[in-house]
Formats: C-alpha cells, sequence, structure tokens
C-alpha cells in the first residue's frame, strides 16, 4: 500500500533516546549554529509581524474610530487578538470579510456593504480603511472604491476615511503603522493650513510605540514643561480604559480635530524616526513651524536630549520639577549600577526599541553583546555601531540585522550572555539558554500591566533599572548556597 | 432528542424573539436580511438547529470568526508535535498563530516538538516570481536544522493560492527526494467562509497522505481506540487519554492535541474512533468508516453527568470486562465529583451563563454548567454547520437565544438585555464583557487555565467558573463616588 506521496507503509519507529540526546547536544553546538545561520529561505520564530497589525494600532489613536480591514476577516480577526492579548483591553475592528468571489471580482462590493453596516452598527466618527494581502495581491484600487463609495452614499459625506496599502509581505508592522499615520494626517490635515495660525502646540508622536504608559509619560512631562501637545496617535486611553460597568467602543485617542489644526503647530517631534520616515516627511514639506526626528528617549542621555530639545523649540527652561526627577533617576541608576554593570545582554525588537535599549545598557556599563533584529535595514545597523563605539561598553558587542530568534538561540547557546531583553516570544531561548528575559516591547502576553509602565523618560530609565536588577538580585537568592544567602545585597 | 424540555423564568419564545427584533432594527435592510435567519428561539423539543449557519460573514460588521488557515494550523495540523508546520506566504498568520492556540505539546522543542513558527515570510519578490523555489530550498533546511522531525506540513496563506504557486508538486518531489512526508495543504484563507473549511481541507490532506502509510509495532487488541477531536487544550487530552486508558482503552493515537505522526498514520488499524470536536474531524471518522469500517462514537467529557453518559455509552459497544472497568471508574470518581458539586453548586446555583465559542463548546459544556446547578439562556458558534445546531437544540433550555456568527454588536445587546452572570467567549470579547463587569471566562482557551476535559478538568473547570463569578473585583466595577 501506498499513498499520493508514493512512500511505502513502515512500522512505527521510536527514536531512541541516545539519538534524542545527540540531536539535543547537537543544536547547541558551533557545528550547527554554522548551519543554522547559513539558512537562505526558512525563516524560524521572526520577531515581526506584519504591516496591517501596525496600521490598526494607528487607527486605535484616534478619537472615535474604527479600523477597517479590507481583505480576509482571518486576518482582522488576527490582529484583534494579537492586540487583545497584548494589552488585555479591547480592539474593536471590522473587515469586509472577503472570499473566493471576491478574488475573483475584486473587493469594491464588499468594502462598499462593509462601510455601510459599519457605520450603522458602530457610529464611528472616522474610518480607517488598510489592508491585508488579498487585495494587495489582486491589485484594488483603494483610492477608486473610497471615491466611489462617498458618491454612492456608502458612508456620509463629512466622515473622513484615511485608507493605507498594507501589503504583508512588504515590511514589518512599524511600515503599516507610518502608512497608516500618514493617511489619516493628510486626510485630517486637507485645507487646514491657516496662514499665520499658530496653535503654540508641540505635535508628538510616539512612533509605533505598544507601550501605553510610555504615552501618558510623554503628556506628563509635557505638562511639567506647561507645553501645549498633542499627541499624534495617541492609544493611552484606547488600550488603557477604565473599568466601570460600561463599555465604550472608541475609549480614547487623538481628537480629530487637534489632529487636523496640528498642521499649524509650533513645532512637530517624532521619537520614532524608524517608525514614522513617511509620516514624518509629509510633516516637514507640509507642517508649519518645526521638525525634529530623534530616538526614544531611552536612558539618561537619550532622554536629557528630549528634554534640551523641547526646553529649546519652545524657548523654555527646564521646570525644578524635571531637573529633580533626573537627579532622582541618576541617584537610582548610581544606587543599582553594581547589579548591571559588566552583565551580557542579547537585545532584540524593532529598531526604535532596540536603539534604547542598547543606548541604556551602555550607560549602565553593561554590555548589549548580542543585538538582533529580524528586519532591519543598513542604516539601523550603522547607528547601532556608531553607539557601539561610542561606548567602551560596546567593545566586542554585534549586530545581527535579518535574523529571527531561532539564530538567537544558537548566539545564546554558543557565546552565551547573562538575560535577554525582547519580547514574549524569547521566553523559550530564554530558557533553554537558563537566563532571564526582560519583556519590554511587543508583544507582551504573559506577564500583565507591563504596558502600563512606562519605558522611556527618567521614570521609565528608573522602571527598567528596576526589573532587571531585581532579577539579578532574586537569581542570587534563589540560586546561592545557604551560606552565602544574606540579608544584604 | 431531550427526554424532559427544560424552561427558564422570565425567558418566552415571544420574548427571545422580541430581543432578536429589536437587535436587528438598526441594521440597513440587506444586512438585517442577511443576519434575521442566523438568530433565532431554540425549540428544545423539536432537536433541529433553528438558525442558519455556515454562510459567508456579513462585511463590516465585527465578527469572531478566522479563516481556513486558522483552522488548518490552528486546529488541525499545528498540535501535531513532531512536525514542522511552514506557514508558507508572508509572516503575519504564522506569527498571529504561533503559541496562541494552547494545544500543549511534550518532547524538547527543536529536537522532538516543534511549536515555533516556521514560515517563508514572503516578500514582494516571492509574489512577482512565485514561492515554489522557495520553499523548496525551505524544505531542505527545516529537514537539515530538525532530522528528527518525522514530516513537514505546508500551510499555504492567500498569496499563495492567489499567485497560483503549485505546493503540491514541490512537496511531492521535495518528500521524495528528503525521504520524509511533507504534506501540502491549500488552506489559503480567503477559501470558505471561516476556519471551518480549514478543518475540512486538512482533513482531506490526512486523508490523502497520511492515514494508512504506518501500522503500529505492536499487536493489535480488540480495545484498540483512537481519540479524534482532541486538541490538549490546557491539557485536555493529558485528562482524557488517562481515563479511557483507566476504562481499559489503549488509546492507540490522539487527532491531533500532543499529536504523533506516525501514530495518527497507522489509525486505520484501530476498533473504535471515539470523537470530541465533532466539528472539527467528524468527516475524518466517516471517511475511515467508509475506507476502513471503523465505526465512531461521539462523547462529551464536560462534568460528571455528561462524562458518566459518555463513558457507559462507550462501554456498551464492548464487552464486559471493559463494562465493568468502567462501572469502577464511575464509581471510583462519582463521590470525587459529588464533593466538587457540593463544594461550589451552593455558590453558583441559579446563575446564568452565556456562550459563543467554536467546535464543540457551545453545546458540551452545558451539561457541566447545569452540573454546577447553572443555566445556559444563549449560544452560539462561530463556525458551525446545521448538524452541530441540531445537536444544540436538545442541550439548550427552550426559548433561549442561539446565534450563528454574531456580530459582537448583537453579542452586547443580547448580554444587555440578558444579564448573564458569566459569559464564556474568546480573547476579542472578554475585555469587552469586563468593562461591563460582566464575569468571563475564555473558553476557547480556558483562560490560560485547564484542563477542562474529564473528570480532572471538571476540578478545574469548577473553581474557574466559581472564581471567574464570585471574585470580590466585580463588587469594586461600582465607584462610590
Amino acid at each position: 500500500m501506498s499513498n499520493l506521496l508514493g512512500l511505502e507503509v513502515k512500522k512505527i519507529v521510536e527514536t531512541t533516546p541516545e539519538e534524542v540526546d545527540r540531536v539535543h547536544n547537537w543544536i547547541n553546538t558551533e557545528e550547527y549554529r554554522e548551519k543554522n545561520f547559513a539558512r537562505q529561505a526558512l525563516v524560524i520564530n521572526p520577531a515581526h509581524a506584519c504591516q496591517p497589525l501596525g496600521a490598526q494600532l494607528a487607527a486605535h489613536g484616534f478619537e472615535g474610530t474604527l479600523p477597517f480591514v479590507h481583505g480576509s476577516q482571518g486576518c482582522a480577526s488576527y490582529y484583534r487578538s494579537t492586540l487583545n492579548r497584548h494589552f488585555r483591553e479591547p480592539a474593536p475592528a471590522v473587515s469586509d470579510a472577503m472570499t473566493e468571489d471576491g478574488a475573483v471580482f475584486g473587493g469594491q462590493n464588499n468594502l462598499h456593504e462593509g462601510l455601510e453596516n459599519a457605520v450603522a452598527l458602530y457610529k464611528p466618527k472616522m474610518i480607517a480603511v488598510f489592508t491585508s494581502c488579498m487585495p494587495e495581491v489582486i491589485g484594488d484600487d483603494l483610492t477608486a472604491f473610497i471615491k466611489n463609495a462617498r458618491q454612492k452614499g456608502h458612508v456620509p459625506k463629512d466622515m473622513p476615511v484615511p485608507f493605507a496599502n498594507t501589503p504583508s509581505f512588504n515590511g514589518t508592522h512599524i511600515h503599516g503603522y507610518d502608512s497608516m499615520l500618514l493617511s489619516v494626517l493628510q486626510n485630517l490635515t486637507e485645507g487646514k493650513q491657516i496662514e499665520g495660525r499658530c496653535t503654540g502646540k508641540l505635535n508628538l508622536i510616539a512612533g509605533c510605540d505598544f507601550n501605553t504608559g510610555d504615552y501618558r509619560e510623554y503628556k506628563r512631562i509635557l505638562t511639567e514643561f506647561g507645553i501645549p501637545h498633542t499627541v499624534l496617535a495617541d492609544i493611552s486611553d484606547s488600550f488603557d480604559s477604565p473599568c466601570d460597568g460600561h463599555y465604550h467602543i472608541y475609549a480614547g485617542g487623538t481628537k480629530l480635530e487637534d489632529a487636523a489644526d496640528s498642521i499649524n503647530g509650533k513645532a512637530t517631534m517624532t521619537l520614532g524616526p524608524y517608525a514614522t520616515p513617511k509620516t514624518f516627511s509629509f510633516i516637514k514639506d507640509n507642517y508649519s513651524g518645526k521638525h525634529v526626528s530623534m530616538p526614544m528617549p531611552m536612558g539618561i542621555e537619550k532622554t536629557d536630549a528630549f528634554i534640551m530639545k523641547v526646553a529649546e523649540l519652545f524657548g523654555k527652561e527646564v521646570p525644578a520639577s524635571l531637573k529633580n526627577e533626573r537627579g532622582r533617576a541618576v541617584d537610582a541608576i548610581t544606587d543599582a549600577h553594581q547589579y548591571i554593570h559588566g552583565k551580557k545582554f542579547a537585545v532584540y525588537g524593532d529598531p526604535d526599541y532596540l536603539l534604547g535599549y542598547v543606548s541604556f545598557l551602555l550607560e549602565m556599563g553593561a554590555h548589549p553583546h548580542h543585538i538582533l533584529c529580524s528586519r532591519g535595514s543598513k542604516k539601523l545597523e550603522k547607528e547601532l555601531q556608531a553607539l557601539l563605539d561610542s561606548s567602551e561598553f560596546g567593545k566586542g558587542c554585534k549586530i545581527y540585522m535579518n535574523k529571527d530568534l531561532w539564530h538567537l538561540r544558537s548566539l545564546l547557546m554558543t557565546d552565551p550572555v547573562d538575560a535577554i531583553i525582547g519580547d514574549s516570544h524569547g521566553k523559550f531561548a530564554a530558557r533553554d539558554a537558563k537566563i532571564p528575559l526582560f519583556r519590554f516591547g511587543f508583544p507582551v502576553f504573559d506577564r500583565v500591566n507591563k504596558h502600563r509602565y512606562p519605558i522611556i523618560g527618567y521614570q521609565g530609565t528608573v522602571n527598567m533599572l528596576t526589573e532587571i536588577c531585581n532579577k539579578f538580585i532574586d537569581i542570587k537568592d534563589e540560586t546561592c548556597e545557604d551560606r552565602d544567602f544574606e540579608l544584604m545585597r | 432528542m431531550s427526554d424532559k424540555i427544560r424552561k427558564i423564568e422570565g425567558i418566552t419564545k415571544e420574548s427571545t424573539e422580541a430581543l432578536i427584533a429589536e437587535t436587528l432594527s438598526v441594521y440597513p435592510e440587506k444586512a438585517k436580511k442577511k443576519r434575521a435567519p442566523h438568530i433565532g428561539a431554540n425549540d428544545q423539543g423539536s432537536g433541529s438547529a433553528c438558525v442558519k449557519s455556515n454562510k459567508k460573514t456579513v462585511p463590516g460588521v465585527m465578527s469572531a470568526r478566522g479563516c481556513a488557515y486558522a483552522g488548518a494550523k490552528g486546529v488541525v495540523w499545528g498540535p501535531i508535535r513532531d512536525m514542522v508546520h511552514v506557514s508558507h506566504g508572508p509572516v503575519g498568520c504564522g506569527w498571529y498563530s504561533w503559541g496562541t492556540r494552547r494545544n500543549m505539546v511534550s518532547g524538547i522543542v527543536g529536537v522532538t516538538s516543534f511549536p515555533m513558527q516556521f514560515t517563508s515570510d514572503f516578500q514582494e519578490k516571492d509574489i512577482v516570481y512565485g514561492g515554489d523555489k522557495k520553499l523548496k530550498t525551505l524544505l531542505e533546511e527545516a529537514h537539515d536544522l530538525f532530522p528528527l522531525a518525522k514530516g513537514i506540513s505546508v500551510l499555504s496563506e492567500c498569496p499563495v493560492g492567489l499567485i497560483g504557486d503549485d505546493i503540491n508538486s514541490v512537496a511531492k518531489s521535495s518528500a521524495k527526494e528528503l525521504d520524509i512526508p511533507i504534506i501540502p495543504c491549500n488552506c489559503e484563507g480567503f477559501r470558505g467562509v471561516s476556519q471551518s473549511l480549514g478543518h475540512h481541507i486538512s482533513n482531506d490532506t490526512i486523508r490523502d497522505y497520511i492515514i494508512g502509510t504506518r501500522e503500529y509495532a505492536e499487536p493489535e487488541s480488540p480495545y484498540d481506540i483512537a481519540l479524534i477531536g482532541e486538541y490538549n487544550i490546557g491539557g485536555d487530552a493529558w485528562s482524557t487519554k488517562p481515563l479511557l486508558e483507566e476504562c481499559g482503552f489503549n488509546v492507540k493515537a490522539v487527532w491531533t492535541g500532543d499529536g504523533e505522526l506516525e501514530k495518527i498514520a497507522a489509525t486505520h488499524t484501530v476498533k473504535l474512533n471515539v470523537i470530541h470536536c465533532y466539528r472539527s474531524m467528524n468527516y475524518m471518522c466517516k471517511v475511515m468508516e467508509e475506507k476502513f469500517g471503523i465505526p465512531w462514537i461521539e462523547l462529551n467529557f464536560f462534568g460528571p453527568t455528561k462524562i458518566k453518559e459518555s463513558l457507559r455509552k462507550l462501554a456498551a459497544l464492548f464487552d464486559d470486562t471493559i463494562k465493568e472497568k468502567v462501572e469502577a471508574v464511575i464509581a471510583k470518581y462519582d463521590p470525587i465529583m459529588q464533593g466538587i458539586i457540593e463544594q461550589y453548586k451552593p455558590r453558583l446555583d441559579g446563575k446564568k451563563v452565556m456562550l459563543l465559542v467554536g467546535g464543540l463548546r457551545p453545546r458540551h459544556t452545558i451539561g457541566a454548567y447545569e452540573d454546577l446547578g447553572m443555566d445556559c439562556i444563549g449560544s452560539g458558534y462561530e463556525f458551525a454547520h446545521t448538524d452541530d445546531y441540531d445537536r444544540t437544540a436538545p442541550e439548550m433550555p427552550d426559548a433561549t437565544v442561539v446565534y450563528d456568527d454574531p456580530s459582537e454588536y448583537e453579542f452586547e445587546k443580547f448580554a444587555d438585555a440578558l444579564k448573564p452572570d458569566l459569559i464564556g467567549s474568546g480573547i476579542k470579547e472578554k475585555y469587552v464583557f469586563q468593562k461591563m463587569g460582566i464575569p468571563f471566562r475564555q473558553m476557547h482557551s480556558w483562560d490560560y487555565s485547564g484542563p477542562y476535559h474529564g473528570y480532572k478538568g471538571f476540578e478545574v473547570f469548577a473553581r474557574d467558573v466559581d472564581m471567574a463569578i464570585n471574585s470580590p473585583t466585580w463588587k469594586l466595577v461600582k465607584s462610590p463616588f
């Protein structure tokens, strides 16, 4: 008897324990690492998602906005579940449920029917349409489809319907974030620039940041400064809303009129230069005021640079409260540096996060020994290398672009480190390497409340430091001999 | 057919129909017409479905459904532990489904079990030039890096089907070259109306490529059975398999929770197939019945009443040895179960639950809630077919609301009107209802708990339901100021 593959019927053979042991040892060797790094086609455990997820995140950052997936409904379910799991919050979004006939005839009918139903059921102020694979492959023309939808009355005349092409076979979630944010701002600010008008505000773009605490922290810092501000794509309330016995489908987000008026701002700053290049370029070309692109303010130096830039842009002194805050943060790091100095780390994640982690570690006297990005660019590699070169603690640290977490595992087994910084997906490699994983970035599925604690600014620096140092102390307490078990650490 | 009609105080056919009409009133005409046949009041005595199902989701409504790929990767193929499962196409689908269904596996990760994300991470050039060559290289690399993997599945994502790649021919030639089973599964997400078609497509591939290609090394016995449609969510199979073994059966294969490819491939020699998740694998049972003459039986392992019923139904098909063992098992667990009921029933008696899940849970769990004194007042499926709803009617109390592929809007309206004490549904619904102050358990994933199957599972289930409903945290939702 044989089957479609032409393979013969065989008796079941159990793999011997010796063979299992042999392979188990082998996957931790240099030889295996070499084979692993020679991979051309197979990607194992990538540290990135696809574009539409980022587009949905950006959409949730605007008041009354319904994210709308033009494509197969399974995609929408995946994005929603992923955001639900990370934030432990609702992530309302609809899809127009394209199926085989959509593939043949195109998705315009689905889109039109979907827009009409979404408006009736979920009463949004804005619908943000973005694509998944299917319409991208068949070449649906969103510009025409949405124009037609408006003409046919499927959406109210005055309702903004920004849209973004977010093919999943190109880039990662950060690129989808950029495309959606760009589209929303283009749409809302069109014709809103007024000669001579200045809102006096700072427009702050946090980037594709999945930490609600970061958004709150930016706003707090700017309030301390007394600087009026608009955070563009503000997810802090959308994904950290009160439990009060009522479900508010649109729990937060940047007010649409504020976003529209952002074009008349005094200054615009992006703190996710790798996540928002297209948006920033649009702003540079079209917005009033000054434009600044800076790295995420993680660690003391990058926060200093952020604070000074804000002060400079608005001609203000740094307020005493922030000076004190800096002093307290420095106090915390000098007090605790001994628990982290000299420790080796593996770090991975999105480019903007990565630069932050590396900067923070170097500042603490720790080594970011393996730096890995599963979709990175030459530009990022160069910037990371410059950062490493700027510190004696960067010596011997290596950067791996376009490598995945199975590559990382090989690195950990052949050239060990003390800990990893990354998202929840790194927990398997961390367990094999018997080292802790510090969960920052996205996604964090397996710990609670992480996204509520900022990792940017002085407070964020203290938060990261506290978590990392205390874990090392925990490990010492849990693993030391009885005679070395002490009250004071 | 149910022997008695269960009524719930305050719920009548009229009240339920009024609720449905009110809920539908907000829809545009076309959508209302499409949705109306999918919501109905249960007629318990009829034993037949009161709603239509397995139809396209209405565009623009918030559906909980997944896609064919989700059914293939997440449900059927994904849980087979000793295979490499390749998400062929762009990075997202594989990434989102990576480790998120909680089908637990034993073995050593990367050596004998592979709960990782393998993908061809399509780029634009793969869309333009096709991904077949890449797939061929990828299969060699996977075989090279994971020599103990017993096989490889290739699960195609949307673009693969749209650009017309021929994964079947690549799989065939690579299988010969590498001398391992490589299974092409054309489960692109745009196929069909839900994950249900993904189950079907996967079943077909098991039929075509797997079943009958291995034989068990040990001699046959009259008590050889296979456990079908058991996915080991939160360790469910680690509760049900030992239970069946305690009853005297040799469970030769589990489909597919913590599953092993070769044991699945030899299932054609068992004496009986015992199916739990009917929706995802009834075709396979029918195929094995037709092709190999293996009878099959549906069981329900939720809650002591249904477990007892199921075990006796199963024993009736075997000899006295089994019947005695099954009675002994029931006698052993009955007092333990009674103890659990005595502990929790006083805290849960009369509480009302609403369900929206997939697979078998919207009907199979009802008995377990009833064991705890609770009533199910609304139930529905994400991706069921008429035969599921036929099986649901006798389990659901009369005139209660049944909803097929409900939108989040509908589900919210029903919950708002019926005021359940607990909702059992998925992650996308969880935080919506918790914001409303309604206790909730994720019933796809057991809310990171489990097992819920078998006697071992009932104890966990009862504890979790009590924990959800009687948590003091709900009292804090209403602010005093």
